[in-house]
């Protein structure tokens, strides 16, 4: 089913952002909806679909329902979704899909967890051994960072990309989350501090690494048929891809091949564009070497040569292709299903073009991946300032 | 690494790996109709979907297909062993698996490097993990 321009995001919104020792996670998420429901100009009660992902900090179950409940809504089209950090860009496909076949109008999705003030930071990083495999590889103590080290490790080795370049990686988000309103990080970084932080698995450092926030996003799927009743400008969805390869480690095809490719390749074939056509892109930056992978996957950079565009400064808001401009999960916000979901926040926002001194140029179709365990499932899409 | 660590979760799928591993045998399953050999064990062959799996021992030798030195460890239990590495090796005989880099010159360890499995104790019942040391 083809969900070329038939589809808006109508809204969006973040929770505070940070440490905020004040809110539960499930209220991050409830204030996010509450925010992209303002910003789409509607109502809870225009709500009858809500997806959501899952939660590590506190002991619920459905959260689908879960959030319903706490919101006081009840909807007649719920789930939740957990395909990692690819859970977000999922939902919206899966919104998307249920809106165009009727079962619902209006959905409502949002991620997000309170992980920095909800459970202490070793429970944090302990939490984060669930991806891997229960019974092949946690006897080996790895974790996720690990993995990814794994593919860092075998990619610099196929295709050159070096610290450097991943290292650049990081200072592009922190120059980018220094310039929005609500980003957890707010203090400037060199390449120096990345190389010279502290290491976690080697290749990666803790600069290399995503951060652990309390925070929340949220947006509206609806049809674009309703865009003119709309507080502020959607955002069209384009074309969305989705792929899945394996969950584990142990079973990926390949440390240098993921699905990314194939979600690509689906959006754009969607929505009749190919990689020149993007104007700027949230990439999902859970560690800086998935970004360049990403890149390169996406079309978005010639094979070995995605870190050295991040390295010319070309992916700053200012530069040919702007990569991450709130700052990404490196600078901007990470929590646990949530990171991928301020990509489409992002997005949207600038392809409205009201983003002032941080405003990318070129706003006309934007590119978001989000991907979940290890590269194991992505989605791409691609959302337009209008339907094309 | 030794044997304080965590002992493997066997389960069904695992129990004939893991009883291996104990007599101090790299085993890996194989599909009685197609022959594909698969890692991690499972009820079914992902190539042909046959039911029916038998098992034969894996020489034991593999080449690094990938590493990381970790030093910030999940667990404290792990956490007391760092920088310890951990691998991708490709079995001589094909599948691919995750292992320790174990040995002296361990941290010395490089994409391509031959390896060797060894066994080691976890848990103080007789339970033993597969490792892998330079060749
Ligand atoms: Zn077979």
């Amino acid at each position: 089913m083809s969900l070329r321009n038939k589809i808006i995001v109508a809204g969006v919104g973040e929770s505070d952002i940070g440490k905020v020792p004040g809110m539960t996670g499930v209220g991050l998420n409830a204030q996010a909806c509450k925010r992209a429901l303002d910003d789409a100009g509607l109502t809870l009660k225009d709500v009858d679909g809500v997806l959501t992902a899952y939660t590590m900090t506190e002991p619920y179950f459905m959260l689908g329902t879960v959030v319903a409940e706490y919101l006081g809504i009840q909807p007649r089209y719920c789930a939740s979704v957990a395909v990692g950090g690819g859970s977000p860009a999922v939902m919206l496909k899966h919104a998307a899909e249920a809106v165009l076949a009727g079962h619902c109008d209006t959905v409502l999705v949002c991620a997000g967890e309170n992980r920095a003030t909800g459970q202490s930071r070793d429970s944090a990083v302990a939490a984060l051994t669930i991806v891997g495999h229960p019974y092949f590889e946690n006897p080996y103590g790895p974790l996720i960072p690990g993995f990814y080290a794994m593919i860092a490790r075998r990619y610099m080795h196929e295709f050159g990309t070096t610290r450097e370049q991943m290292a650049a990686v990081a200072v592009n988000g922190r120059n980018h989350a220094l310039r929005h309103p609500n980003a957890h990080m707010t203090k400037s970084i060199t390449a120096e501090d990345v190389l010279n932080s502290k290491p976690i698995a080697e290749p990666l450092n803790i600069l290399d690494c995503c951060l652990i926030s309390d925070a929340a996003g949220a947006f509206v799927v609806t049809r674009a048929d309703r865009a003119p009743d709309l507080a502020n400008d959607p955002a069209y969805l384009l074309g969305i891809g989705e792929f899945h390869t394996h969950e584990h480690l142990i079973a990926a095809p390949s440390l240098t091949e993921f699905g990314c490719k194939q979600s690509g390749e689906a959006a754009y074939a969607m929505a009749g564009l190919g990689p020149r056509d993007v104007d700027f892109a949230q990439l999902y930056d859970c560690f800086t070497i998935v970004p360049i992978i990403e890149m390169e996957e996406l079309g978005l950079a010639e094979r070995g040569e995605g870190g050295e565009r991040f390295l010319r400064g070309e992916t700053a808001i200012e530069g040919s292709l702007p990569i991450n401009t709130d700052g990404g999960l490196l600078s901007h916000a990470q929590a646990g299903a949530g990171g991928g979901i301020f990509g489409i926040v992002e997005a949207t926002r600038q392809l409205r073009g009201d983003q002032g001194d941080r405003q990318v140029k070129k706003h006309d179709v934007a590119l978001v991946h989000n991907e979940g365990g290890i590269l194991s499932s992505n989605c791409t899409m691609l959302l337009g300032r209008e339907a094309r | 690494m030794s044997g304080d660590l965590p002992a493997p979760l066997v389960n069904a799928d695992s129990a004939p790996y893991w009883e291996g591993a104990r007599d101090n045998k790299l085993l890996l399953q194989r599909c009685s109709d197609c022959g594909t050999l698969r890692f991690f064990p499972r009820y079914l062959c992902t190539a042909c979907g046959s039911e029916n799996t038998d098992w034969i021992e894996a020489a034991g030798r593999g080449t690094v297909h990938s590493f990381t030195v970790v030093h910030r460890a999940a667990f404290p239990e792990f956490q007391e062993r760092t920088p310890y590495v951990v691998a991708l090796i490709d079995l001589e005989e094909g599948p691919r698996m995750m292992t320790n880099i174990v040995g002296a010159d361990a941290l010395e360890v490089a994409i391509g490097d031959a390896v060797m499995v060894e066994f080691e104790d976890r848990g103080g019942d007789g339970a033993k993990v597969p490792q892998f040391r330079r060749a």
